[in-house]
């Protein structure tokens, strides 16, 4: 694309020339020139409407002039075009005027009590120009305010100057139409549907480029005004579609997050959950001091100096292992990654906190590591192919960058799945229906070109043969692979070599070349040789007696599918917790250590595309450590020198490692197993998590939370059928572990499985059922 | 420019090297002099002093006087403050610092949606200048004639919402209560509520 030759047109502005490419808006062309034309409606990312007629200019092309000012915002620059704007033209400067006038006329005069109040286009524009002085003396239209048309958004229709945005970006960026332009003349206002809430995974976006106060955000009504705030740019930590996100800290409180401008990644936009969840720092019981577990059994405080001598000693002890979590930094990762082969002498150490399969680190290791496909693959390809990957809940930008393009040239989009779900409904996608754990043969059969890219999801490892499908169909296509993981920390933790299997970088741990690499810039003598155990195994272990101690990062115990077994290790090693805040780890304990929350430091995420996206710390002096720190000290209390005190240090020692060029660890081909056959009232569950849900990021937001899905048990028509069962019946679902009654859906999906949300209210299925996907359970009407 | 100037080092030059004069102290005045400039001393002692015997005794001050601030009611006791933060952004010391916060059916503190939830002037920053109540839109802020602001701490010199808002007088009710029913914030604005309502229990 960036090949193509493009037209330029040369257009003359307010007596300057300027070069354009043919079918840019004249109210672009001027902004080239430093020309700001006062606008509302005008949008970059949204197609022009010239609704708001604030931008008319006057325009001449080859001598002949438009009788009357024209909206910039809505014509393309043409040869031999002259335009005056507000600055050169008497007439467009009085249309100007006389627009903001009457967009005046019904505007309530409550500047003092809106959240815009000093960030507002409509309060700026008005000074720079409008008239000054009102001439208006009738009485002002007055709506009700303000209205709730979500738990999160509020909307005071009276402060509306219908400029079409948020209803504009509803359709056209999130396919999410559930506000709309009611009535007209006067009384036209924005309006959700009856009984339809503004229930949208991105609504908080239309709130961010509302020009005025009319849509504003519950969780930040009336908190403060732009001159309270410091902005600090940063990283969004919710998922791997690393959003450009702006945070603002009052008083070392994050009130609000606002998504940040980066072309490649999520242009303007980010998701709900990205914009709103950022209470879970103040909103728990944070750790203020280090605990070490007495002989009286109890966690008691400690000092610095003590509970570090305490870890290291424990640590020494006995063999350990090493689990970082999905949501570390890269840097905290390869901290955590180097203090497992440097002070501890192992390759044990896992990042995935989820349900994992061998088969899937070594497509990691032969397939993911160190490549990049990019979101402008995604906006190049012919064919996207989504492989145990929902985009909508699972990475929301990639979604919106799915959806563009198929707004935009009908791309085609497959998605391999068990059930069909809302956002592939939105994206036009074709639905390849699979039985849960039969995903293999579905993918072996698509046809796919060198221009297709296949979106792999971390849910493809829980299905037996299925990334080893994608290999295959890779090579045998040339199509390209991402892998898109849900949690930020990831890919990551992954490049850092946070994995058994491989060193930073991409180093195979088998590969003795990539290992002198390594040891040379962390001048050791020798790492270890052996491949890693995974996460599952190393639990295994410690309940064998195995291995004695653990070194554990930000880990949710009851994520993976055998919490029982990781709970009992957790009882029973010698355990060091790195955490924010108290959680199952920390309770079982022996050891644990206060760090810094991602708002208290700097670093960066690799999203999915392995591109870094850097940080810096918002709230200042917190006094908390980072996780690279802590580990510095634990290592250097045990005699070994990881010596990574800082964020710059790491990053210093990444790069000085540069990339390996060595050959990558193979992959084995795993095959598919056997459907399990079902019959009466079995079922082979499957399910993913929701964007919105009871994730541990999400904690304090009731507002957001408001705005969850509903929860429910989905099977399809047939076996609704069979079981006698109807929309919004109660359906148990239940294992030899445990059950769960939820409401009834019957939908399109497979006629083997049910499919109910992994972690939301009343269905967390790994902690209820101790399964998630791909396992037989029984399904009664309830 | 052609040549820059060195910069002076540090151990170039000394106390000493600087040239001084000595200051001239002229002639004596004499006796007449002296004599003059006990004169007025002198008469003035048979006219009436302009000082007062604070604190015994206090002046009044100007009508327009600057002194401490007060936040003020609505008639009927609301608060008139709306959390705007207009008079911290006014504040050319910083001394002012507001947050805002939603009235509910439960907690309404002012007419309408918005009330003060904080509001503190720091008066070891204030300079009295008075923009703060040029800033502020529902004339919930004003200035007094209170001048006695000394105290022994600098925490006691911040002053709270509480130490700031007007006492209650004939015919308030302390907030929270709702609003006068059948008026709405426009109402009170345009000073249309008198009072508390007769329902709502006022001793």
């Amino acid at each position: 694309m960036t090949n193509d030759v493009v037209d330029m047109i040369t257009v003359v502005i307010d007596g300057f020339e300027v070069s354009v490419p043919k079918g840019t808006l004249v109210i672009r062309a001027a902004e080239k020139l430093g020309i700001q034309i006062p606008r509302f409606c005008d949008h970059p990312l949204l197609d022009p409407v010239g609704a708001c007629r604030q931008c008319l200019v006057d325009i001449e092309i080859n001598g002949r002039a438009f009788p009357k000012p024209q909206a910039s915002c809505t014509i393309p620059v043409e040869p031999g075009m002259i335009v005056k704007t507000q600055l050169t033209s008497p007439v467009a400067d009085k249309a100007q005027k006389g627009v903001m006038e009457l967009l005046l006329v019904n505007h309530p005069l409550d500047c003092p009590v809106c959240d815009k109040g000093g960030e507002c286009p409509l309060q700026n524009q008005a000074m720079s120009n409008g008239q000054g002085e009102t001439r208006f003396e009738g009485v002002k239209r007055t709506f009700q305010k303000p209205i709730n048309i979500s738990s999160q958004v509020l909307l005071d229709r009276e402060r509306c100057v219908l400029c079409a945005r948020c209803t504009r970006f509803s359709l056209q960026i999130a396919s999410d139409p559930f506000i709309t332009l009611n009535e007209r003349g006067a009384l036209q206002q924005v309006g959700i549907y009856e009984n339809q809430p503004f229930e949208s995974y991105f609504s908080g976006n239309a709130v961010q480029i509302c020009p005025v106060g009319a849509l504003t955000g519950a969780s930040y009504r009336f908190r403060a005004r732009p001159f309270d705030l410091v902005s600090t740019p940063s990283a969004c930590e919710h998922c791997a579609s690393g959003c450009d996100m702006r945070t603002d800290v009052r008083r070392g409180k994050t009130l609000r997050r606002l998504a940040g401008d980066d072309a490649l990644v999520n242009e303007e936009w980010n998701c709900d959950k990205g914009r709103w969840a950022f209470k879970y720092v103040t909103a728990v019981d944070r750790l203020t001091t280090p605990l070490v577990r007495n002989e009286a059994g109890e966690l008691v405080s400690a000092s610095w100096p003590e509970a570090l001598a305490a870890a290291a000693k424990g640590l020494k002890a006995a063999k350990a292992a090493v689990l970082v979590g999905g949501r570390a930094t890269y840097e905290d990762a390869y901290g955590y990654s180097k203090f497992a082969r440097v002070a501890l002498g192992t390759n044990d150490i896992d990042f995935r906190s989820r349900v994992t399969s061998d088969e899937e680190r070594e497509f990691l290791a032969a397939r993911v590591v160190g490549t990049s496909t990019r979101y402008t693959d995604i906006d190049r390809a012919d064919q996207v192919l989504l492989v145990g990957f929902e985009p909508e809940e699972e990475s929301p930008i990639v979604f919106l960058r799915l959806n563009k393009q198929v707004r935009k040239r009908a791309l085609k989009v497959t998605a391999v799945a068990t059930k069909l779900s809302i956002g592939v409904e939105k994206l036009k996608g074709e639905f390849v229906k699979t039985s849960p754990g039969q995903e293999a043969a579905a993918i072996a059969s698509q046809a796919l070109t060198a221009k297709s890219v296949i979106l792999v999801g971390e849910r493809a490892g829980e299905s037996a043969g299925a990334l080893s499908a994608v290999a295959v169909l890779a090579d045998s296509t040339g199509a390209k692979i991402a892998w898109i993981p849900r949690r930020a920390g990831e890919r990551g933790a992954l490049e850092a070599g946070a994995i058994g299997n491989l060193l930073p970088g991409g180093r195979p741990v088998t590969d003795a070349a990539a290992r002198v690499d390594i040891s040379t810039v962390w001048g050791t003598d020798s790492l270890p040789t052996h491949i890693g155990k995974s996460t599952a195994e190393i639990f295994a272990a410690v309940n064998s007696g195995e291995i004695g101690a653990l070194l554990v990062g930000g880990v949710d115990p009851l994520d993976g599918d055998d919490s029982q077994a990781a709970l009992a290790a957790l009882e029973k090693a010698f355990v060091v917790s790195l955490e924010i805040a108290p959680s199952a780890v920390t309770q079982r304990a022996d050891v644990v250590l206060p760090v810094a929350a991602i708002t208290e430091k700097s670093g960066s995420f690799l999203n999915w595309e392995g591109r870094p996206r850097s940080f810096d710390e918002a709230v200042q002096d917190s006094h908390n450590r980072s996780d690279l720190r802590i580990l510095s000290m634990i290592a250097q209390e045990m005699g070994a020198s990881v010596n990574l005190a800082t964020v710059t240090a790491a990053i210093k020692e990444i790069a000085s490692l540069g990339k390996w060029d060595g050959a990558r660890a193979a992959m084995n081909k795993v095959s598919a197993t056997a459907a399990p056959s079902v019959s009466g009232d079995q079922f082979i569950l499957t399910s993913w998590r929701r964007l919105l849900d009871l994730g541990t990021l999400q904690k304090g937001e009731e507002n957001l939370a408001g705005t969850s899905r509903k929860t429910v048990a989905v099977i399809s028509p047939k076996r609704a059928e069979t079981l006698g069962v109807v929309d919004g019946d109660q359906l148990k679902i239940s294992t030899g572990f445990g059950s769960v009654t939820l409401s009834a859906l019957v939908e399109d999906i497979h006629d083997d499985a049910v499919w109910a949300p992994r972690n939301s209210r009343g269905s967390q299925l790994l902690v209820n059922l101790g399964v998630a996907h791909g396992a037989v359970v029984t399904v009664v009407k309830a | 420019m052609s040549e820059q100037l060195e910069p002076l080092k540090k151990n170039e030059i000394s106390v000493n090297d600087v040239s001084y004069n000595q200051v001239e102290t002229g002639e004596s005045v004499g006796a007449l002099g002296h004599a003059k400039g006990f004169w007025i001393t002198f008469t003035k002692m048979f006219k009436k002093p302009l000082t007062v015997e604070y604190p015994e005794v206090k002046a009044p001050t100007q009508d327009r006087f600057h002194g401490r601030h007060q936040l003020n009611r609505h008639p009927d006791g609301l608060e008139k403050c709306i959390g705007c933060e207009l008079c911290a952004w006014a504040c050319p010391a910083d001394a002012i610092y507001v947050e805002g916060a939603n009235n509910t059916e439960e907690n309404q503190m002012s007419p309408g949606e918005r009330y003060g939830k904080v509001y503190q002037i720091n008066y070891l920053r204030c300079v009295f200048c008075g923009l703060c109540i040029e800033a502020c839109p529902t004339r919930a802020l004003t200035m007094t004639q209170e001048y006695e602001l000394a105290d022994d701490s600098r925490a006691k010199l911040i002053f709270e919402k509480e130490d700031l808002l007007a006492p209650l007088r004939q015919g308030m009710l302390m907030p929270p209560h709702p609003m006068y029913p059948g008026m709405d914030d426009s109402n009170y604005y345009k000073g249309d509520v008198k009072e508390a309502h007769p329902s709502q229990d006022v001793n």
